[in-house]
């Protein structure tokens, strides 16, 4: 079994495969170590078997080779999952709940009761920026509102580390933009360890301290690379010469895994 | 639940004063919504009343609208007392079309091999025409109400199993997912997220399930004929059609469909106040 981690790294990977039922190799040999406290991205083309990752590592799906570790645990064993929140590429609200329901339901799986909740509940809608829609119901609201009670009830359990799942491919270019710097801002603020699916080149590199370029058939990382760019970033971030370099860098990383990716089908 | 969401939306939008032109629009369109289907009913009433008097019909053909309100005043007494067993028929077999339907399409839900196995007799039951299997169980149930309400049930019964069945799996996979991250036991899956996914499902079923039963028993009592001490309106139609008194038989007619109406009504009722705040289905557009 694996060794237990040194404090400084929440996710261990060493050789992680998963092939699913009917024969497909999502992932092969995958081996990635995340220290407390990063900000990864996992860029790469459709099929790379980003999500996969992300949903093994949250216990989603199960491993099937290699070793996984998060907080030095086997995901969904001997952790609590209130330390992981998730946010999926839809919003993925019950659409029968309010907006203050939603984001108290991970409390309330845990047992809590709407009183104990509240405050926790109204902390997390406030750091959204919607402490005014606690009432209203998901279909009252806009795409990028619905995401950010999405992240709302990702922080509610007040999690170490938040996965997101391509979260604002559905949204247009400003709501993302702003999206991303709440992100951003909630990740500096809440010390939080943040790995960040997604498919573009300068999203990735506006958030992250370190980029994960993975390619497909099978889905592997072919490139780990580290960012020069300090924080707190805001929109002049993306004037600066090491923004430009930095997506430079990358975009050539994610073309290598490309090369044999038929473009005709 | 309603008033929450007036509320978030009062929120969201600044105060518009009631001279509204929209508001103002939205009245005026829901009285012609009452106004509307009424005065149509009663224009066709006077068409109906007319054309029998004019054209001098008699009564034991076409009866006018005035005879049969008169004979309906008339046998009020016995023609409530067949309404009242129609009623009771109807709201019993339905009752039991949702208990039976509701727990059988949860063991559906929870298992593949008994759903393979026990779906076949649910679609016999309900292809087979309950007209043709009546006289059946009328001879091997002693008892007429239960009869009836056998068969009844066998109409109503279908539409709520498949719903529940097909809603309980209905449920959006990533809210799923995200119930298994934190670790909800069967039971909180099942009341927070299984049931609610399924409720617009049951709604559909509910709806066509409360005209089916209404049908299912008018059926099982034709087929059933006038025996017994306790008969329902179809009975009261095939007794009045035996008698050639025609204008009852428009009477009893008149009941059935008027119970048809209200049990539509009340379904419809139900499944806004139930979905209205949330579902697409019930949900009004603005503008």
């Amino acid at each position: 079994m694996l060794d237990r981690p040194e404090a400084s790294n929440l996710i261990e990977m060493r050789d992680v495969g998963k092939r699913f039922a009917n024969g497909t190799v999502a992932i092969r040999d995958m081996s990635l170590t995340i220290r407390d406290g990063e900000f990864v991205s996992f860029l790469g083309p459709s099929g790379c078997g980003k999500s996969t990752a992300l949903k093994m590592i949250s216990g989603l799906l199960s491993v099937s080779g290699g070793q996984l570790a998060v907080n030095g645990h086997p995901p969904g064993q001997g952790r609590d999952n209130a330390d992981i929140g998730f946010v999926f590429q839809d919003a993925t609200l019950m659409p029968w709940a309010t907006v203050f329901d939603n984001v108290y339901l991970p409390l309330k799986l845990s047992g809590r009761s709407r009183a104990e909740a509240r405050s926790r509940v109204e902390e997390a809608l406030a750091m959204v920026g919607l402490a005014n829609f606690a009432k209203a119901y998901p279909r009252e609201l806009s795409g990028g509102m619905k995401m950010r009670v999405s992240i709302a009830r990702a922080m509610v359990t007040r999690p170490k580390l938040l996965l997101m799942d391509e979260p604002f491919a559905a949204l247009d270019e400003m709501t993302r933009a702003k999206l991303n710097d709440e992100v951003l801002s909630l990740w500096r603020s809440h010390g939080l360890t943040v790995i960040f699916v997604t498919h573009s080149v300068f999203e990735s590199v506006y958030l992250s301290s370190r980029v994960v370029v993975m390619a497909a058939r099978p889905g592997r990382v072919v490139h780990d690379i580290p960012l020069p760019g300090g924080y707190p970033r805001d929109a002049s971030y993306r004037m600066t010469p090491e923004y430009t370099e930095s997506c430079r860098m990358v975009s050539n990383a994610l073309e290598g895994t490309m090369d044999h990716v038929d473009l005709n089908h | 639940m309603s008033i929450s969401t007036i509320e978030a939306r009062a929120d969201a939008m600044p105060d518009q004063p009631q001279t509204d032109p929209r508001i103002l629009r939205e009245r005026k369109e829901r009285r012609l919504r009452i106004v509307m289907p009424i005065t149509a009913i009663l224009l066709a009433l006077g068409l109906w009343e007319f054309l029998v008097w004019y054209n001098e019909v008699p009564h034991y053909l076409i009866p006018a609208p005035s005879l049969i309100a008169k004979t309906l005043v008339e046998d009020w007494a016995s023609l409530m007392q067949s309404a009242a067993f129609t009623v009771k028929l109807t709201l019993m077999s339905l009752a039991l079309a949702i208990v039976g339907g509701v727990a059988l399409g949860m063991l559906f839900a929870l298992s593949r091999p008994l759903e393979m196995s026990l779906f076949p007799f649910a679609v016999i039951m309900q292809v087979t025409p309950v007209i043709a299997i009546a006289p059946l169980i009328l001879i091997y149930v002693s008892n007429t109400f239960v009869a009836l309400l056998i068969c009844a049930w066998i109409v109503a019964f279908f539409p709520i199993l498949s719903n529940t069945a097909i809603g309980l799996r209905s449920a959006d996979h990533n809210l799923r997912d995200l119930f298994r991250l934190y670790q909800a036991t069967p039971w909180q899956r099942l009341r927070y997220l299984l049931i609610p996914s399924a409720l617009p499902y049951f709604m559909a079923a509910l709806k066509i399930a409360g005209g089916l039963a209404l049908i299912g028993a008018v059926v099982a009592e034709f087929v059933a004929g006038t025996a017994g001490q306790n008969t329902g309106l179809a009975s009261r139609i095939l007794e009045s059609s035996f008698r050639n008194e025609i204008p009852r038989m428009f009477a009893a007619l008149f009941l059935v469909s008027l119970l048809g109406v209200v049990i539509f009504l009340i379904t419809s009722w139900l499944s806004r106040a139930v979905l209205g705040h949330w579902h697409e289905s019930e949900i009004k557009r603005e503008g």
